[in-house]
């Protein structure tokens, strides 16, 4: 499969599939059992464990070559109310695709869509915001500061 | 003729298998190991096997590593057999590395390069002593990383971004409607080798391989006089395009490391002297993986343009030998029944042997 252009067409849909995506299992399965209703859904595709063929750039940012591949689990389900949501998840775990493509759905219905923007998709980000800061810091924290060595040469 | 067994040893294999798996237990009044306690304490052997087993998933290099009792080259085959058993939804958007968040970034060319030489955790500078408090069991605390008050900005600028106004650097390029990058996983090896396929092969390549290629290197034998132009570490988000949605989204972060080696080339008729780049890039915190594979691929571009002469140059030498799984087979396939081959060879020897008492003997003969 060639490298597409990106489609812009639903940025917002974009950035929360993204946010759950990048989730650790764990935390999305805390919020989604947090959550005070969760609605019924059925499952369009039950979760399917598979790989993506992950590409880099050669010199890092030329011509793409294939790195390695990465396990990935997808996963669809239809509401009750009709939404279809997806959910594609970098690892193996079942239920982290399935609940994503859950809120997926639910972010896509007027109703639904108050109960999980914040409690889950807010929730995430901020979790995820947290850990790259934090991993920020300690980086910074180990910057070299380089002392200036004053030469000093006797006249003539 | 004699018949010859060419069945058996199934009770034999049973038990051998069970013993193994005794001893892969080890001495079990010592607790067992989780592979979840692999995965986050031993996470550099996880890095490997994700990054030669060609694939990323951390809690399956860690079963890989527990099943093959630490032994690395076993527990890649592993993960690699692992892969075959799984279908395949696409491929990825290529990687934007300059977009990592860089937890370990140096210069060993360039000490003023912009955001500066950021060491990580590294094991670099460090006295090489055994920790003997690290034998205590958990007794001592563990004294966590500091954090600085400001945060590493973001994103961090790459040796190449910073030399770009000069040209001095060989600049990448990317090719409108390029076709899809060679997949050694698809198509068997092909030589000429294009520097795609030459990547995807020191990507999976093993490391201890590459690590001797790269010194050979280094101590003239196709010497490429590489300076480390850069190094970093980090997480890089994926991007997928799935065919429901026809847009792309990150469908997680990866943990890379990326290495930039710059020598410098003397230019041609058409092009000004430069710096020409050798360049790595792996799962997981591989960093000597890293900076082999960037030696070794500036290495093979002078093959590329008719300089080579010695084995890192040689790409067919190269590729054709720097698969771990490959050459642990066929060099570990001759623990196989080979019974037949013998009984040729001995014949063979024998008839040798006969032919050779028979000359001596009228050798000796004629003397008299």
């Amino acid at each position: 499969m060639a490298a597409q252009p990106v489609v812009e067409a639903a940025p917002e849909r974009r950035r929360w599939l993204s946010i759950l995506a990048k989730a650790q299992p764990k935390e999305v399965m805390a919020a989604w059992d947090g959550l005070t209703a969760r609605p019924e859904y059925r499952a369009l595709r039950s979760p399917e464990i598979g790989m993506v063929l992950v590409r880099g750039r050669m010199g890092g940012t030329g011509d793409a070559f294939n790195l390695g591949e990465m396990t990935v689990t997808r996963a669809a389900v239809r509401l009750e109310s009709g939404e279809t949501g997806i959910g594609y998840v970098a690892g193996r775990d079942r239920k982290h695709a399935e609940i994503a493509a859950a809120v997926d759905a639910m972010m896509q219905s007027a109703d639904l869509r108050p109960s999980v923007e914040g409690a889950v998709i807010a929730k995430l980000a901020r979790t995820q915001d947290e850990r790259r800061d934090t991993a920020a810091r300690k980086a910074a924290a180990t910057k070299v500061d380089f002392f200036t060595m004053v030469r000093t040469r006797s006249p003539g | 003729m004699a018949y010859v067994a060419v069945k058996g040893g199934e009770r034999a294999i049973t038990n051998a298998h069970r013993w193994l798996a005794e001893d892969r237990r080890g001495d079990v009044a010592i607790p067992e190991i989780e592979t979840d306690q692999i995965r986050e304490q031993l996470s550099l052997s996880v890095d490997r096997v994700m990054s030669e087993g060609s694939c990323y998933d951390r809690d399956l290099a860690a079963l890989a590593v527990k099943q093959a009792r630490g032994d690395l080259p076993e527990a890649i085959f592993l993960t690699r057999a692992y892969r075959t058993t799984l279908p395949r939804f696409g491929a990825s958007l290529p990687l934007e590395t300059g977009q990592m968040a860089v937890r370990r970034r140096i210069s060993a060319a360039f000490k003023d390069i912009p955001g500066g030489q950021v060491l990580g955790p590294t094991f670099d500078y460090t006295h090489r002593l055994l920790d003997f408090t690290l034998a205590a069991n958990g007794e001592t605390p563990v004294e966590g990383a500091l954090e600085a008050e400001e945060a590493q900005a973001y994103p961090m600028a790459t040796i190449a971004s910073v030399f770009a106004h000069e040209d001095l650097l060989e600049p990448d390029t990317q090719t409108d409607g390029a076709p899809a990058p060679f997949d050694l996983t698809r198509e068997p090896m092909a030589f000429p080798a294009g520097r795609d396929q030459r990547l995807q092969a020191l990507a999976r390549g093993d490391e201890g391989f590459l690590l001797s290629l790269a010194y050979s290197s280094q101590r003239g034998w196709g010497s490429t006089h590489p300076l480390c132009a850069e190094i970093r570490l980090g997480e890089v988000a994926v991007e997928f395009i799935p065919d429901e949605l026809g847009f792309a989204i990150e469908i997680g972060d990866l943990t890379l490391t990326e290495c930039q080696m710059i020598s410098t080339y003397g230019g041609g008729v058409d092009t000004a002297p430069q710096f020409a780049r050798g360049y790595g890039l792996t799962f997981g915190h591989c960093e000597r993986k890293a900076m082999s594979m960037a030696i070794v691929d500036r290495a093979l571009r002078d093959a590329a343009a008719g300089e080579a002469s010695a084995p890192c140059q040689d790409e067919e030498f190269v590729l054709y030998h720097s698969d771990n799984v490959e050459a642990s087979g066929f060099v570990q396939h001759l623990k196989l029944p080979h019974y037949v081959d013998f009984q040729a060879d001995l014949q063979l020897i024998r008839r040798q042997r006969r032919d050779y008492a028979e000359r001596a003997a009228a050798m000796k003969e004629a003397a008299e």
